[in-house]
């Protein structure tokens, strides 16, 4: 008997089977293991997209027993012409534009604090990413009562630092205070997992670098902008973009935070979608806002991906 | 070889106890409603009918704020989850078109169940489809209706009745228009009671489903607002639903939001208000009648402590937003006889009179019109000074559709302050006449 494996296994074949496989080409084997994937993936991505495309351009109500029309491009049309869209865009700009900026800022802030080495280190990670292992419904919903001005510590808080009566000012009812409110609770429960993305890039770097350049008597301030911030300038923008593309779905939080309120100006567009297909059911006009969300999201997610490729191959 | 036989008898025991478990839950009879007080005392007075026909029931209860998401999608899968379906009233409309509901004229005239021997505002808004025709799509269940509550104990102190005589020169009571409530609840806002800051009424604002459209109907409707012209009110809505009474209640509304209400309180609906009520931060609140036995046996705030009143007056009438519900077989049970059954077994007389008793609200008019049912509870004269005076939002199928443009102008104009109530209202009308040319209603 032979030593290498594979022969022995092809001895150990039974001839029937050996047989039939031994026809197989390569490129047939490698088909046969894709080939579910592929077919999985068609049947729960590619064709849902190509019948929402399809559904984009019929007035077919999905709760309705009418015969579907085509009206070629009327819903985009509508779409684009409303003001309500253009604002829940808005809303959905403002909220990712805050959340990420402050996010990446407070994520990166605490990743370095946290990768010097002292004492209870680990235990300040652990107490750092309790909020984000929370569900947003249970964090929406105690978040309205941190708001509360008659009880919420938040006003509390606030009344401490400032002396503003925390009777005086609702966070989550005040048209200029409401987009704030979405944007502090979503800070605060995924600063977290940009921190420990940040986290993974600081620790990624070699001391040996840092070392070297103490040798060349770099000042802390040249080490960190000339080496820890370009290295760890891959992980900070996939960090950014994990969260960009998580909260332009956001939903969640915000309708058991605000229910889209005051008035219109925290319904963002996953909301604003989410009313037009499940709650008045106009399912071919969802579909095309379904559609221009997606291009939209996937054409910045490409450009977005494009410069990150770059920054690693720098 | 022991864990494995351990692990063989688990999956075994799984599979019997799996087993049985769907094998009584194919035979039961199964009831969707809001999981809500009123759905437990029916789950008791249920255990009559199934003592007596020798029925299972399941009961399926969902909170109301995803009620009515999963139970359209329910019946819009054409989903066997519900035999029986108490609804809201305004679905009447879409489920009686798109199939979802048996109709039960038949059944009925079969029977000798007839409409006659409900209050009548009950039958229009929870039963008939089209409104105003003898089509029957459900049996009233549940009679509801929006009302207010007061805190009697602090309006009959003296020094307080003083004081609001010399500001307001009238009695300090139950207000006699929607500008007097407005008053008191001004006059209440941020005022010291007991060492406790108070406001003056908790009243409907939220925002994500249809709280803010429940609350501010009862100020329109008393000052003019109509749906559509009566005699064309898909065709014709310019003038009826922005007329200028309209705007003036819609405007009083907001003047009720901006100085008589709690503070934080924008996205307010039954279960805030509630709250604010017993725990003493208002003086009077705005909710459904289905709220009343719970106020009025609340250790701090009932008895005498509460009193209850119908929405007030207004320049054009007297109305109240209807609530409650109807009971439907859904078309596509599997347990069609059983479900029949039991409408005919809820619509006896003596089990409506049970269930007012246990927690329930009858619209059989032989339980409501019976001697000493006025006096028999202390908030009952009020429900039926309210059940009187009822008006429904639309009930047509795109009922949803015109919903959301009503939450959202007004929760901009009330809560966010944006534009003028004209311009809500106009914008309104728009917002309708495009779901009723998708309808193709215009």
């Amino acid at each position: 008997m032979s030593g290498n494996p594979i022969d022995r296994v092809a001895e150990a074949t039974p001839p029937a089977i050996a047989n039939k496989v031994r026809g197989l080409s390569d490129r047939a084997i490698a088909w046969l293991f894709v080939g579910p994937s592929i077919v999985l993936l068609l049947a729960v991505n590619i064709f849902p997209l190509i019948w929402t495309i399809n559904l984009s351009f019929t007035n077919f109500k999905a709760n309705r027993l009418r015969d579907v029309e085509y009206i070629g491009t009327r819903n985009y049309e509508r779409i684009l012409t409303d003001a309500d869209t253009w604002n829940s865009m808005q809303a959905t700009a403002h909220f990712l534009f805050w959340t990420i900026f402050f996010q990446v800022l407070i994520g990166f802030t605490l990743a370095y604090l946290i990768n010097k080495k002292f004492k209870g280190n680990d235990m300040w990670t652990t107490i750092i990413v309790l909020p984000m292992m929370l569900s947003p419904a249970v964090v929406g919903n105690f978040w309205t009562f941190l708001y509360q001005p008659q009880i919420g510590l938040f006003n509390y808080v606030v009344e401490f630092f400032t002396g503003i009566e925390s009777s005086s000012f609702s966070m989550i009812g005040d048209v200029n205070l409401a987009p704030w409110s979405i944007v502090i609770v979503d800070t605060w429960m995924w600063t977290p997992f940009v921190m420990l993305i940040c986290l993974a890039g600081l620790r990624s770097i070699p001391d040996s670098i840092y070392e070297a350049a103490e040798c060349d008597r770099a000042s802390k301030w040249r080490q960190f902008w000339t080496l820890t911030i370009p290295m760890a300038l891959p992980f900070l923008m996939l960090a950014v973009l994990f969260r960009g593309i998580e909260n332009f779905k956001m939903f969640d939080l915000v309708v058991q935070l605000t229910g889209g309120g005051p008035g219109s100006l925290t319904t963002l567009t996953s909301i604003d979608l989410k009313r037009e297909a499940f709650e008045k059911w106009r399912t071919g006009y969802a579909s095309a806002y379904a559609v221009i969300l997606f291009v939209t999201v996937f054409g910045l997610a490409s450009i977005y991906v494009k410069a990150l490729n770059k920054v690693k191959e720098r | 070889m022991k864990a494995s036989k351990l692990l063989m008898a688990t999956a075994l025991t799984a599979a019997t106890v799996s087993g049985a478990n769907s094998a009584a839950a194919e035979g039961a009879l199964t009831l969707c409603w809001a999981a809500w007080d009123p759905a437990n005392a029916l789950v008791e007075l249920s255990k009559g009918f199934e003592a007596e026909t020798n029925t299972d029931m399941s009961f399926e209860f969902v909170p109301w704020p995803n009620f009515a998401d999963r139970m359209l999608n329910e019946l819009n899968s054409n989903g066997t989850l519900c035999d029986l379906l108490i609804g809201d009233s305004q679905w009447i409309g879409g489920a009686a078109e798109n199939g979802n509901y048996v109709k039960l004229n038949d059944f009925f005239d079969q029977e000798g169940i007839s409409m006659d021997d409900f209050i009548p505002a009950t039958v229009t808004g929870y039963a008939e489809w089209p409104k105003g025709t003898p089509n029957y799509w459900a049996l009233p269940a549940y009679a509801d209706v929006v009302g207010w509550t007061y805190r009697r104990d602090w309006f009959e102190r003296a020094d307080l009745q003083a004081e609001f005589k010399e500001t307001y020169g009238y009695d300090l009571g139950v207000p006699a228009d929607l500008e007097q409530l407005v008053d008191i609840a001004q006059f209440f806002q941020g005022r010291d009671i007991d060492g406790t800051t108070v406001y003056g009424a908790a009243i409907y604002t939220e925002r994500g489903s249809e709280g803010i459209t429940m609350g501010v109907t009862n100020a329109l409707y008393n000052y003019g607002f109509q749906y559509g012209n009566p005699e064309n009110p898909y065709g014709e809505l310019e003038g009826f639903v922005n007329n200028a009474g309209a705007v003036a209640g819609l405007e009083l509304y907001k003047e009720l939001y901006d100085t008589g209400t709690p503070p934080g309180s924008s996205n307010w609906y039954m279960g805030e208000n509630i709250d604010a009520y017993k725990s003493g931060q208002v003086a009077m609140q705005m909710n459904f009648a289905f709220i009343w036995p719970g106020v009025n046996a609340d250790p701090n705030v009932g008895g005498d402590n509460t009193g209850y009143f119908a929405n007030p007056t207004g320049p054009a009438g007297q109305f109240a937003q209807l609530g409650g519900q109807g009971i439907s077989v859904v078309a596509n049970t599997d347990n069609m006889e059983a479900a029949m059954a039991y409408i005919k077994w809820f619509a006896q007389a003596e089990v409506q009179a049970q269930w007012t008793a246990m927690g329930g609200a009858s619209a059989m008019r032989a339980v409501v019109e019976a001697e000493g049912f006025a006096d028999k509870e202390p908030y009952n004269q009020a429900f039926l000074d309210s059940m009187a005076i009822v008006k429904d939002f639309w009930a047509e199928p795109s009922y949803a559709s015109l919903l959301l443009p009503m939450q959202s102008r007004m929760h901009n104009y009330v809560i966010a302050g944006q534009g003028t109530a004209q311009e809500a209202l106009d914008g309104l009308v728009a917002d309708w006449v495009e779901v009723f040319e998708d309808e193709g209603l215009r």
